[in-house]
């Protein structure tokens, strides 16, 4: 079930090989719905669903997809795959589907996407495309929660909607810094986050 | 057989599509009476939200919104009615309905416990009078004697999280309860304005989301396109001629 080269489909991309962190993938989306905490959740958490069986899919269809058309046959599985998973939300979670709204419609463009279709599950058999789906999702989504962790306590001072930063800070002359709600701000979270990384991964290093 | 070969590009792309196609439409048909439903009855709760009757339990708000909404009804521009079927007002899709010449004025009665009567009016904004990335739209309760408001609610369909979105936001929505439309008698809608500034004519004004201006600019055109046709309306609520 998990042999050595599973284990590494399933757990590299949640350090080492992240999609975000080191391939550098799905920095767009990473900026538009990490404004606050409980979007970021869920957009990861579809990410992760529509991934995995999209890889699935792909893997299992590999032997049959010709070459030159590989790139729509792609598309074509990850846009029928964001289209059930849009009816769904919106038959049995309509709520949460209002919430992410455009965001669902969005992952289609997610390079992660295409980036590990193209890469793994075109070479790999079902199980192993599966694991590498749930890490990479995984990874995606770890990022985007530290991402969204900082915008809105910084931002709004909340965290899933609920105040943290106590009313007497205010009083105090505490204020929200506005300007981490902005995508500028994620784009330098991340690479705050990047630096981290790197200098702890000294592997990681360019030379 | 070649998978390379043109015929078999062909045969693929085209079954691919055909299954994807049926399974997509399969899928649609079966969700859509539940979606539907799910629509009608957000719709529900937001007009209830206007007057703060929302229930925290989804499955209540059929039964609130019957027990609290009794009448409503459409009006034209004259502040006549011309139809007073509930259902019919409920069904009135503002989308459409703004872009109308002579647009269909729907109302929604409401009576709270107290027995004060509240009026219902929808509100939607699209392009010019819309949100920075999409339609707008919202309820604003009037009291019965047409000259201020008692609760307004709005929702969006994509303003960015934290800013434009925060239109919805109760403490956003909290300010435009007892402002007044009407400014010595004349129709004045509520201006949206930057902190420390003050609308030039004389209008009742609430404070703007720092950060969304576009989507605040966006409420307060709204609010003034989809009010404004009730004038006539809320004259004949102010005079009590209004049946």
């Amino acid at each position: 079930m998990l042999s050595k080269r599973n284990k590494e489909a399933l757990f590299n991309p949640l350090s080492k090989d992240n999609p975000v962190l080191v391939q550098i993938l799905g920095i767009c989306s990473t900026l538009a719905v990490t404004a606050k905490l409980e979007p970021a959740i869920v957009m990861g958490i579809s990410v992760i669903a529509v991934l995995a069986i999209s890889n699935v899919v792909i893997s299992l269809l590999r032997k049959t997809i010709p070459t030159s058309i590989r790139i729509i046959v792609q598309l074509v599985v990850v846009a029928a795959l964001v289209i059930i998973v849009q009816q769904v939300l919106r038959a049995y979670a309509y709520d949460v589907s209002l919430q992410l709204s455009v965001f669902i419609g969005l992952i289609i463009t997610n390079c992660i996407l295409m980036g590990r279709l193209e890469a793994f599950a075109l070479s790999n058999r079902p199980w192993p495309a599966f694991l590498d789906g749930i890490g990479n999702g995984l990874g995606y989504m770890i990022i985007l929660v530290i991402v969204a962790f900082f915008r809105e306590l910084l931002g709004s001072g909340t965290l899933l909607n609920y105040q943290v930063i106590p009313q007497w800070c205010y009083d105090h002359g505490y204020m929200n810094n506005g300007l981490m709600i902005l995508p500028p701000m994620a784009l330098i979270t991340v690479g705050c986050i990047i630096w981290v990384h790197r200098s702890r991964n000294k592997d990681l290093q360019e030379k | 057989m070649n998978k390379n070969s043109n015929i078999y590009q062909i045969i693929y792309a085209s079954v691919m599509v055909l299954i994807v196609g049926t399974v997509l439409a399969f899928i649609y048909m079966a969700l859509k009476p539940k979606q539907d439903d799910n629509i009608a009855n957000d719709k529900r709760g937001q007009i209830l939200s206007a007057v703060f009757l929302k229930p925290a339990d989804k499955s209540q708000i059929e039964d609130t919104f019957n027990k609290y909404i009794v009448e409503g009804f459409i009006v034209d521009e004259n502040g006549n009615t011309v139809s007073n079927d509930k259902q019919e007002t409920f069904e009135v899709n503002m989308k459409n309905n703004i872009m109308e010449k002579s647009r269909k004025l729907p109302v929604f009665k409401c009576k709270l416990d107290d027995g004060s009567i509240k009026y219902i009016i929808p509100v939607y904004g699209a392009g010019k009078t819309g949100g920075l990335w999409g339609p707008i739209w919202g309820y604003v309760a009037v009291n019965d004697n047409g000259k201020d408001i008692y609760g307004a609610y709005f929702s969006h369909e994509g303003e960015t999280p934290g800013l434009g979105a925060e239109i919805a936001n109760p403490k956003f929505q909290d300010q435009f309860k007892g402002k007044k439309i009407y400014v010595d008698g004349e129709f004045k809608s509520i201006s949206v304005m930057k902190a420390g500034q003050k609308p030039t004519d004389g209008s009742e004004y609430v404070d703007a989301i720092s950060g969304g201006t576009m989507t605040s600019r966006g409420v307060e055109a709204m609010l003034k396109d989809c009010m404004e046709p009730y004038d006539a309306f809320f004259k004949k609520l102010q005079s009590g001629t209004f049946k």
